[in-house]
C-alpha cells in the first residue's frame, strides 16, 4: 500500500482494459488490470496517458471509481468538444492497452477510522470517487451513518443509478434534478443552494465530515453552503473538475 | 516508449495546404484554447486606462472611449501558442502599437507589457511596431471576450502567443530587457516559433 | 475556463516532491493563509501550472517542464507543513 511513497516517484505502466460498461449515453466505466497496482483508497484518482502514432500525447486525471479491494475502474463523462473523453468512451475496448499511473491523493480519500456521519456532496461526474467512498463503507461493514446529496441534470444522466437505487448498507441517497424531471417527481429540483442543504445535510452539530465533488462553480456554491451552516472548514474536502468535468 | 493507443487520431494535423503556415513542433486548433495563470480580471471600462510609461512616469494614457476613437484596423493573423496549438487565420480588429506609441513619443529599444492581475510580459521596441503588433479589443466580428483577454489584450502574431499578453494595461518603456512572468520561470525572452525559441536556451 | 484546485496536480507533485503532497499544508507569503495544498487555486492550462492563494489570488508556485527538468518556483510560500511519521493504512 506504501510502495508508490518508497518508491518516491509515480511510475507510467500499461494496463490492459478488461472492460467498458455503458453507465449513461455519455458515460463508461472502464475496469483495468495493470501489471503492478499497489492497491488504491476510496477518493483518489488515477492519470491515464494516450499516445498517437505521430509521439502526440493527451493526459487527463480520472477518479477510481472502485472500492479499495476491488479491481481499479475509472468513469469517465464524454464531452464532445474533448480530446481525450470521446476516445476513451467510443473507441477504447476490452483487450486495448491503456497508460496510467496511481494511485494519486491523499487529501480527499476517506477510510472507516477517519468516522462521520459522512455527507457527500455530488455535481454530474464528480459522483464518481463519491461512489468509491459509499463501496469502501459499504464492504468494510463500517456503520457510520452516510447520506448522498447527487446534483445531475435528469435522471438518465444520474451514473450508477441501479447500485444507488439499491443503497449502501442504509446510505441515503437524495437526487437533485437542475435541468428536467420524469413526470412525478416529488425529488428535489434546481440546484443545490442554502436552503436545500439546510434540510438535506447532517447538522454541523454531529461533527460531520464533508467529500464535495463536481465541477468548480458546484463545489464552491456547495462547501460556502456547509460552511454556511456551521461546518468548519477542515471537515469540508473538497475536489474541483473544472468549468467541466473530465474533458 | 509508450505504447500507442490503438485508434488515438489526434485531430490537429494540418492539411497539406496549409503547413507552411504552421510552425515546427505545432498542431492545428479549430477551437480557441482558453490559457491562464490566474482568475479572469473584470475591470469596468469606465476605469479602464492604456498607458505608455518610462522611468515611472506615464508618457501617455487613454480611457477607453479615447481609445475607441483612435484609427482602428482589422486583422487577420495565425497565432502561434507555447503549448503547441496553432489557429490559422484569426480575426481580430484593434489599435497598432505604433499610433500608440508615436503618440507617447518614445526613444526605448524595449517594452514590458502590464496587464491586470498582475501578469508582464517583455518584447523588443523592433517587434511591437512597422505594423506587427496591436492592441485589440475585438475579435472574430465582435468584442473581446473576457476569457480571450477583454476588453483589450495585447496582439503580436509573429511571436508565441504568451507574448500576445491578456488584459494589457499598458507598456512600460525600457532601455534594457527584463523578464516578464513566463520569461522569469524559464521561458524564451523572445518566442520565435519558427525557430521553436520556447524556453530559455532554445 | 474555472480553476481546478490542488488535488488536480497530485501527481506532478510527486515527480516533485517524491511524494503526495495533496494533504500537505501551506502558508501564503503574502497574506498568511494556510491550508492544504489540495485547497489551492490551480491554473495548469498554461505554460505552466500556476498555484495561487485562494484567500488573497497570489502565486505561491509555479512548475514549468522544459529541457528534461522541472523547475519549481516556491518564493510566494511561506512554509510547508507534512506529518512527519509515515501515514499507517494497516496496523503493525
Amino acid at each position: 500500500m506504501e510502495r508508490t511513497a518508497v518508491r518516491g516517484r509515480l511510475t507510467w505502466q500499461v494496463a490492459t482494459v478488461t472492460s467498458v460498461t455503458r453507465e449513461t449515453d455519455s458515460v463508461v466505466t472502464i475496469e483495468l488490470d495493470p501489471p503492478d497496482w499497489p492497491g488504491h483508497r476510496a477518493g483518489q484518482h488515477l492519470d491515464v496517458r494516450l499516445t498517437a502514432d505521430d509521439g502526440y500525447t493527451a493526459e487527463r486525471s480520472y477518479s477510481i471509481a472502485s472500492a479499495p479491494g476491488e479491481p481499479v475502474a475509472i468513469t469517465v463523462e464524454r464531452l464532445e468538444s474533448g480530446e481525450v473523453s470521446p476516445y476513451l468512451t467510443r473507441e477504447l475496448r476490452a483487450g486495448d492497452e491503456l497508460e496510467l499511473r496511481g494511485p494519486i491523493g491523499g487529501y480527499f480519500v476517506w477510510e472507516p477510522a477517519d468516522g462521520g456521519p459522512l455527507i457527500l456532496l455530488a455535481g454530474g461526474s464528480g459522483v464518481v470517487p463519491l461512489r468509491a467512498i459509499l463501496r469502501h463503507r459499504r464492504r468494510s461493514g463500517s456503520q457510520v451513518p452516510a447520506r448522498l446529496l447527487y446534483s445531475a441534470r435528469t435522471l438518465p444522466d444520474v451514473i450508477y443509478r441501479g447500485e444507488l437505487d439499491q443503497g449502501y448498507d442504509r446510505a441515503q441517497i437524495i437526487y437533485t434534478l437542475t435541468r428536467s424531471q420524469p413526470p412525478g417527481w416529488t425529488g428535489h429540483t434546481g440546484r443545490i443552494d442554502q436552503a436545500l442543504l439546510a434540510e438535506a445535510a447532517w447538522a454541523a452539530e454531529a461533527n460531520p465530515l464533508a467529500f464535495i465533488c463536481g465541477p468548480t462553480s458546484f463545489v464552491e456554491t456547495a462547501a460556502a453552503g456547509l460552511v454556511g451552516l456551521g461546518y468548519p472548514p477542515e471537515q469540508v474536502k473538497t475536489e474541483r473538475f473544472g468549468a467541466t468535468a473530465g474533458r | 516508449m509508450s505504447p500507442v493507443s490503438r485508434g488515438f487520431q489526434h485531430l490537429r494535423r494540418a492539411p497539406a495546404a496549409e503547413a507552411d503556415r504552421v510552425p515546427p513542433g505545432q498542431h492545428m486548433t479549430e477551437g480557441f484554447p482558453v490559457l491562464s495563470a490566474g482568475p479572469t480580471p473584470h475591470t469596468p471600462l469606465e476605469n479602464w486606462t492604456f498607458s505608455v510609461t518610462q522611468d515611472g512616469q506615464t508618457k501617455k494614457s487613454w480611457t477607453w472611449a479615447e481609445f475607441q476613437a483612435l484609427p482602428a484596423e482589422t486583422v487577420t493573423a495565425d497565432i502561434h501558442c507555447v503549448t503547441r496549438w496553432s489557429k490559422l487565420g484569426t480575426q481580430w480588429r484593434g489599435v497598432p502599437v505604433d499610433t500608440l506609441l508615436e503618440a507617447a513619443g518614445y526613444g526605448a529599444r524595449y517594452v514590458l507589457a502590464f496587464c491586470d492581475g498582475g501578469y508582464t510580459t517583455n518584447l523588443p521596441v523592433d517587434d511591437v511596431t512597422g505594423g506587427k503588433a496591436w492592441v485589440a479589443f475585438g475579435y472574430d466580428g465582435g468584442p473581446l471576450p473576457p476569457e480571450h483577454g477583454g476588453p483589450a489584450r495585447l496582439l503580436v502574431p509573429h511571436l508565441y502567443f504568451w507574448k500576445s499578453a491578456k488584459w494589457v494595461r499598458g507598456l512600460e518603456l525600457r532601455d534594457h530587457d527584463a523578464p516578464g512572468f513566463w520569461e522569469t520561470y524559464g521561458y524564451h525572452m523572445y518566442g520565435d516559433p519558427w525557430k521553436e525559441q520556447r524556453y530559455a536556451g532554445d | 475556463m474555472d480553476a481546478l484546485d490542488g488535488n488536480a496536480i497530485g501527481g506532478l507533485l510527486i515527480d516533485v516532491f517524491g511524494t503526495e503532497m495533496t494533504a500537505a499544508r501551506s502558508t501564503c507569503a503574502t497574506c498568511g493563509d494556510s491550508r492544504p495544498i489540495a485547497e489551492l487555486v490551480v491554473y495548469r492550462q498554461a505554460p505552466g501550472t500556476v498555484v495561487r492563494c485562494r484567500i488573497c489570488g497570489s502565486v505561491l508556485m509555479v512548475f514549468v517542464r522544459a529541457h528534461g527538468a522541472i523547475g519549481t518556483d516556491l518564493t510566494g510560500l511561506a512554509s510547508l507543513s507534512r506529518p512527519d511519521r509515515p501515514l499507517s493504512r494497516r496496523p503493525g
